[in-house]
This record gives structure tokens, sequence and C-alpha cells, in this order.
């Protein structure tokens, strides 16, 4: 090697820095922690270690009994409580064959989707403050009062709804609360553009975020990236549309893509359009919804004591993270067999490594937002 | 002031008494004056309404309980922190850990030396008062790496060494503005340049030339970087690295820090206001030396305080640049932009040596069209927002 | 594709290897040989007819009453949308299973999951270790006969009794 600026950096040793970027963090998304191996400001490695939330929600799902376990689904991801609800609640129904009550099924994907906004909010919300622009949080959060106090009305709860139950909801929803849903629709429409007008066509918040952290497609598909990090890759994949379950076959709804309009397909900027325009989407679907909203009970008729027959079944849902699993095996018994819950931020995590290499720390906290894992997902 | 002093002497206070002392004795005391009752308050007022702006921005309240309208936030701030436990981590470089703050508080105090509030009210007319300026606000980076090094923390070292490379390199373009203005008005005192300019805003150093309006926000925004404000905000950015190069620190430490921040934010705003802005000049309308004094120092201090405004505001609204994003944005762009200005302003001294008021007047037009502009954006802005929904709780 | 026909396709090629078939449930599933599973799985994520590019979970199922642990693969097909589980009967005493990681990357965690709550060492995994407990922790809680341990670093696992909180 007679190249001198190369004989030069062979003679300069220069040493990996570990930082573990904590349990307690102001910017992992909850409980988590990362062994970041650094060369200054570059990163060679980033080692997820995850477990800090770990409730063992897999195991009490065989000690409760089936009505009993949908407020611990809840827990499992407190940010979407409704999905992880409807999810256990279809695989319920779908193994004892019971008919859910149709004006329950609009209940359902009312709630839903408010959910799915809320939940988008703080996502967008801490992505931008991780990002360092502090105002949109706060003006997310604001949003979200509204949602929580719409829930608050709808079935008691701000966070924790346990309203999905097994044949319905728990609670019907009165006509003054459909008509405050149409009040919040039509002023959240505006916001959107308001917090577009902030946030998204900022020049430096999209220098920091294009084509960082690219997931390409076929990445997305042997890590099972799933949910908004999926569609922000090129695919257009929606267990709403794909998989359809409750009554999403009859709405109209269009499936957000991204298009790597700031930069690479599938950039951090990417995941975070998407979700953006997903949250309008969502206030399509409502509109629909509160117009369509049938007569009639809000839940069927199911025992108490709830048996359902002996078999197994995985149910999907289109949870704001992504495809959340269920795999219920149930032996006849008035408790479940097995409950096992399959999140999108897990595999998401199991992403982290392989692509922060070669990011800068800043970049790292970009991809994590990005990604929008969620502790109590993972670790269940 | 020294020919103040000097006044007093002949007047035959202080008989008897050497005169280095009188200098000392006259050093202290104005050291004290302008710290405690100047610096001080200013210090925590910014901080009082950065929090109150900051909040309003992000529709909520801000502190408004300690004193009218929460005004002296600060002093319960200050005192809470004095009281607290000093904690010094074992592992720590004791002195320079110690040291550190008082390094920093030291880099922003000493520029005081030099504002001039009014055309008698300035501690030391040094001849070389934007070049000390500059020198002095150095100094800050010293006491920025002693605290990133002497917290044997990784997290401190690594927030420490990006601030002190955002603030060296920052300098070049802010020292290039400068040298611009230097170059206008041919003296570095910072009253000569005042004096150079006058009350009317088309003779503002802004307008003179296209090339001091884009060394205005040249300046502006190297100020921001090596003051660590959004966007360049990384040495202390929250949500990477904790608190950066000030994790360890707790109690009055830790504030000293922010102290130095806030009230270095007015020093830029000052800065802003004497290269740029006219300074204390203002329309001769009366001849009472004390009333004309009183409103040289409130047209400053509000030229100034608007500038320390205009930061808070950027704070609350733009995101946070990466760390080489901002090295390349000061290397690759600011710093040939300021030598663009630089050489500009030169060869405009050239053409026209007496000043072009014509071009000056037609700047300070283009001035007024901007501030029209963004008002009219303002409005829609205003006029396309949603006011919150708030419903009474369902209980 | 229908699952008797998946199910038709991988008999063909994998005779003696894949077995019980159950296809009036409402998962079809089918029993893999632990020998061959992962030629199974690279043969259903190549053959362009099946395509099936992703694995949506990797779990396992305890069933003390037939002395043994199965490893169930939920596997999906974005491009011909058809779903297929695989399970494999292990031994409850030492269950060992060959890595899918070769085949589907996200089978890392996922095994390294199985590994944490039921014991399965997955032979040839890159880094087999505990991911949701604590690296210390001893026994594997989603068993059927798991005993919890009765300290853990010094504190103990167990609620006192009723009596002894009282008093305290």
């Amino acid at each position: 090697m007679s190249d001198p600026v190369h004989a030069e950096s062979e003679a300069f040793h220069t040493e990996d820095m570990t930082i573990s970027m904590g349990p307690q963090h102001p910017s992992t998304h909850g409980v988590l922690r990362f062994i970041v191996k650094t060369d200054g400001e570059v990163m060679r490695e980033a080692i997820p270690d995850v477990g800090y939330l770990h409730r063992s929600i897999e195991k009490i799902g065989e000690k409760v009994t089936w009505h009993g376990y949908v407020p611990y689904t809840d827990r499992a991801d407190y940010l979407a409580a409704m999905f992880t609800n409807q999810a256990f609640c279809m695989a319920a129904e779908k193994l004892a064959g019971v008919e859910v009550a149709r004006r329950g099924e609009f209940c359902r994907v009312i709630a839903c989707e408010l959910n799915r906004i809320a939940s988008h909010l703080i996502a967008v919300g801490s992505f931008g403050q991780d990002i360092g622009a502090v105002t949109p949080f706060i003006h997310a959060l604001r949003e979200r009062e509204t949602i929580n106090n719409l829930m608050e009305e709808i079935c008691g709860a701000r966070l924790t709804y346990n309203y999905i139950r097994i044949g319905g909801v728990g609670y019907d929803i009165t006509p003054e609360t459909c008509g405050r849903i149409s009040e919040f629709l039509d002023h959240f429409e505006l916001i959107v553009d308001e917090y577009n007008r902030l946030l998204s066509y900022n020049k430096i918040f999209i220098e920091r975020l294009a084509k960082i952290a690219v997931i390409t497609r076929e990445d997305a598909f042997q890590y099972n990236i799933v949910g908004p990090n999926l569609r922000a890759s090129g695919v257009k994949w929606d267990i709403r549309r794909d998989i359809p379950y409750s009554v999403y076959p009859e709405l109209e709804f269009d499936i957000p893509v991204g298009t790597g309009e700031k930069g690479t397909l599938g950039d951090c900027y990417d995941r975070y359009i998407v979700r953006i325009r997903e949250m309008q989407e969502s206030c399509r679907i409502l509109h629909q919804c509160l117009k369509m909203l049938p007569k009639g009970p809000a839940i069927a008729k199911v025992a108490r004591k709830f048996k359902p027959p002996a078999g197994e079944i995985y149910v999907r849902v289109e949870a704001p993270r992504g495809d959340m699993g269920f795999y219920v095996v149930s032996d006849g018994s008035e408790y479940a067999y097995r409950v096992r819950i399959r999140t999108g931020s897990f595999t998401a995590m199991s992403l982290i490594n392989k692509i922060s290499r070669g990011l800068m720390v800043a970049d790292l906290i970009a991809l994590i937002a990005s990604l929008d894992v969620d502790a109590p997902e993972i670790d269940r | 002031m020294q020919a103040f002093v000097d006044q007093l002497i002949q007047e035959g206070y202080f008989q008897g008494l050497p005169k280095e002392i009188i200098y000392l004795g006259a050093m202290l005391l104005a050291a004290l004056v302008v710290l405690s009752f100047f610096v001080a308050p200013l210090a925590g007022i910014t901080s009082w309404l950065e929090r109150r702006v900051w909040a309003r921005m992000q529709s909520r309240v801000g502190p408004n309980r300690v004193g009218p309208q929460g005004i002296l936030q600060w002093l319960a701030d200050g005192i809470k922190n004095l009281l607290k436990e000093d904690i010094i981590p074992s592992a720590a470089d004791k002195w320079l850990f110690v040291l550190a703050p008082y390094i920093v508080f030291v880099g922003f105090l000493a520029t005081f030396v030099v504002i001039p509030f009014g055309s008698q009210l300035i501690v030391a007319d040094l001849n070389i008062g934007i070049f000390y300026l500059l020198a002095v606000t150095s100094l800050v980076v010293v006491g920025i790496l002693m605290a990133g090094w002497a917290s044997n923390n990784k997290w401190s070292l690594l927030g420490g060494m990006r601030s002190a490379a955002q603030i060296v390199s920052y300098e070049i373009p802010a020292g290039l503005a400068v040298l611009t203005i230097i170059f206008v008005a041919g003296t570095m005192s910072m009253q000569g340049i005042i004096k150079a300019q006058g009350w009317a805003p088309w003779d503002w150093f802004l307008f003179y030339n296209p090339f001091t309006f884009v060394a205005f926000f040249l300046y502006f925004t190297a100020a921001l970087a090596e003051g660590n404000r959004t966007p360049f905000d990384i040495p202390e950015a929250e949500s990477e690295l904790v608190a950066g190069y000030v994790t360890e620190y707790s109690g009055m430490r830790f504030l000293f820090f922010f102290f130095a921040e806030w009230g270095n934010l007015y020093v830029i705003g000052a800065i802003a206001t004497t290269l740029f802005l006219g300074g204390w000049q203002v329309p001769p309308v009366t001849d009472n030396p004390v009333l004309i004094g009183v409103l040289q120092f409130m047209v400053f201090f509000l030229k100034a305080y608007f500038w320390v405004f205009v930061a808070m505001w950027v704070r609350g609204t733009l995101p946070r640049v990466r760390v080489d994003q901002l090295m390349s944005a000061c290397w690759k762009y600011l710093v040939p932009l300021s030598f663009v200005s630089l050489l500009g302003t030169a060869a405009w001294m050239v053409l026209y040596p007496k000043g072009n008021r014509l071009a000056s007047f037609g700047m300070f037009l283009m001035g007024v069209a901007i501030l029209l502009l963004f008002f009219k954006r303002v409005n829609y802005q205003i006029r396309h927002s949603r006011p919150e929904i708030y419903w009474k709780p369902y209980i | 594709m229908e699952a008797k026909e998946i199910y038709g396709k991988l008999e063909g090629k994998f005779a003696g290897k894949v077995s019980g078939f159950q296809g009036d449930v409402m998962d079809p599933n089918l029993r893999v040989d632990p020998q061959a599973v992962v030629e199974v799985c690279r043969y259903l994520r190549d053959e362009p007819d099946l395509k099936f590019e992703i694995l949506s979970d990797l779990t396992g199922l305890d069933l003390p009453k037939e002395n043994k642990i199965q490893v169930v693969y939920h596997i999906y097909s974005y491009s011909h949308r058809h779903q297929i589980v695989l399970k494999v009967d292990l031994p409850r005493e030492n269950p060992q299973l060959s890595t899918m990681e070769g085949v589907w990357k996200v089978a890392n965690w996922l095994e390294r999951e199985a590994f944490d709550l039921f014991g399965i060492v997955f032979e040839g995994h890159t880094d087999l270790r505990r991911i949701l407990l604590p690296e210390d922790w001893v026994g594997h809680p989603l068993r059927k006969d798991y005993v919890e341990q009765e300290e853990y670093d010094g504190i103990s696992t167990q609620r006192a009794p009723l009596v002894e909180k009282l008093l305290r």
C-alpha cells in the first residue's frame, strides 16, 4: 500500500465506543434498550435488547376465562387497544361460530378507526419530537385529547378500552356521540393540513429523513415487516383489503403507499407520510360508517361461561403498527389453551440491527421513530 | 466610562487613593451593577419569556403561577437549584467539572463590557470592540469541552465534542459577516459603528447594500448555531443524548449553562442591532440628556430583544439538523456566501465610496415589501388555522 | 391455491416427510418431519406456484398430554393469497430443531422467543439466547409444567402469606 492516506489510517488506531441507549431515554418508544457500537458518530451495530416490559400476557391467557382475557389484550398494545381486543374477540367468535351483531360490527369499525387516528397521531407527533420539532407533538396530543374524550363517552376509558367484547361491543354508541364524532372529523381533516404545513413539508425535516434507512421490498418480506412500514416500501398490502374481516368489504377507502416522493422508496420519510395519509383515509371510513350505522343490538347473545369447541385459529387484524396476529388454541374448556400474540413491532425490531449499519446515531433515532415500535407490543 | 471616573477624580472624590485602586474599584462596581441589575434579571426574564412563548406556540400556557403572570419563575428556579444537593460524579475530574460552568459563564459575561446601551452608557468603548466580542465568545468552547470531558460519560463527551465542532465552525461565517460591516463602518469600535449609521431605517447598515442584507442573515444563522439554539441545538438535543454535555450536572451548575445560553441570546440580539440595525440611534426629539439616554436605552433594548423573540420563535418551529448536515451547511454554504458578501461589499465601496443613498432606499423598500409579504402569509395561516375543540368532560 | 393442492404438491416432492393433513378445519395444517422442515420451507418459499414469501409466525405449543412440543409455522403468500400451517412434533425432554433463519430472516427473533419461552433449541442459529426474559432466568415459562423459581436476584417471587403481610 503505497497510498499515503491509507497507510496513515492503518497506523491510526481508533477504538469503537459502546454506548447503551438505556431503558430510560427520552426518545425510545417505551422501555427499549439499544447497545450501540459507534465509531465516532457512525454506528457499526445497534443491538436491541428487549424484555423490559414483558408481562407474560400469553401465559395469563391460559389462566383466565375467555371473557376475562379481553382487558388483558388491551395492555398488549395500549396505544391501539381496540385492535387487540378485536383480534381476540374475532378469534373466539370464529372458534365458537358466534355471529356478531351487525350494529356491533359497525361500532367496532368506528372505534377502531378512531383508535387508529389516535395511534398515528402519537406516532407522527413523537416522530417530530425525536427529530427536534417539539411543537407538532403537542398539537398532535391536543387532537388526541379530543379522541380520548370521545372514547370516554363511548366506553368509559381513555386508553385501555375493553370495549370490543365477544359477540359485539360492550356499550352502544348514542346518536349524540355520533354527532360529536362528525364534528371532530370535520375539524380534524383541516388540522391534518395544518400539520402538513408545519412539519411534513419542512425542508429541515425532509433533509433529516429522506434516503435514510431504506427498507427494500426484499428486506420487508424477509423480516416480515407489516403495516405502514410495509406500505412505505411500495407493497400495497392491507389486511382490511386483502384478507377482509368485519364490514370492511362494504366500505370504500384507498391504501396509501409510499412512492419515494422526497427520497428513495422505503425511507423514513415514506413511513412518515404514509401514516399521515392513513389518518386521512380513516376519516373517510368513519364518515361512511357513521352514515351506514344500522339499528339493532350492539352485542350478540353469548354464553357467560364461554366454552368454544376444541380447535385453533389464526386471526389477523390491521392494527396501526401492522398486522396483528392472534393464534388461539382452544381445548373446549373455559380457559384458552394457548394465546399467541404476534405483533408488527417485534419483527420490526429484528430488522434494526441490519439496517442501522453505517447510519449515524441521530439516524438511529429517526429509524426507531419511523418504524413506530412500541415497547408493550414487543414484549407483551 | 473611564472619562466619567477621571472626572470624578478631578472633582476631588477619593482623595489620596492611587489611581489604580480607584480604577479597580470602579471596574468591580460596574461589573457588579451590570451583572446583578441587568444580566441576571435579563437572563431570568428571557427564560420566562421563552417558556411562555414556546408554550403559547404549542397551545399550552406555560408558567403563570409565581408572581404576576409567572414573571418570577426564574427566581423560584434559581432558589430551588441553589438549595439542591451538589452532586459531582465520583469518577469525574473534579476540578475541571467544577470549573467548566464558570468558564462558559465568563465567556458570555465578558461580552457585556462592550455592549453599547446608549451613547454614554457603555462600560468601556474599546477601539477593538467587535473584535474583542468575537474573541471572548469563543471561550465557551473551552468550557463546553471541559464539561463534556470531565463528566466521564460517553454521552457527555459526544455532546461536548459536537458542540465544540459546531461553535468553532460557525465562528467563521459570523466573523466574516461582521467583517463586512467593519469594512463599511471603517472602525471596530462599537460606538463608532453605531455612529456611522443613522436613526432612519434606510440609514442602517442592514439596507446599505444587498451584500450587507445577506450578511445580516448569515450573521444571525451563525450566531444561532454558536449559541446552541435550535435548529442547531444538537449538543443539548434532549431526545438524542439525554442532555448532551450537561448530563452529569445538577443544581446550580446546571443552571449556569442555561443562564449563559439565555443571556447569550441577548448578546446575539445586541450585536445584530449594533452592527445592522442602527443601535441606539434615535431621531433628535429632545435636548435633555437624561431623556435622550433613556430613549436610546429603550430603543436599543427593544431592537435587541426582538431578535431574542425571533430566536425563540425559530426554536418552537423548526426541527433539528443532523450533525453532518450542520457542518456541511456551514462549510459548503455559509462560508462561501459570506466570502461573496465580503467581496461584494468591498467592490461596492470601491464603486460608491460615499455610499449610495438611492440603493439604500431601494433596499429599504425591498425590506418593507418582504415584511408585507410575510404578514400576508401570516394572515393566511391565521385564517386557515382551526381553533381547538373543547367539549366539557362527560362526567 | 387450495390447501389440498398445496399438500398434494408437497406430498409429491417430499413423500414420507409430510403427513397428517387436516383440511376441514379453519386453518388447514399438516405435519412435517423435524429433519425435513427446512427443505420443505425452502421449497414452499421458492416454488413459483406456491411462493410463500412471508413467515407470519413461528411459535410453540406445549401438549403435555401427548408428551410433545409442537412448533407451529404459519406461512403466507402475498402473491397467491394462500396460507398454510406447518406443525413439527418434538419430544418434550429435549426439543431440538434446525433453524429456519436461512429461509426467512425473521425467524432469528421468533426462534429466540420460542427458545426463551419453551426451551426449544434451534441448531444452527447464530445467536440463540433469551430475548424477553433476563439472561439468567431459570426455566421456560410457557410450558405447562413450569414452576416459578423461588427467588430471583435475592428477591422472593412468591407472594407473602396474608398474615405475614399484616404483621409487617
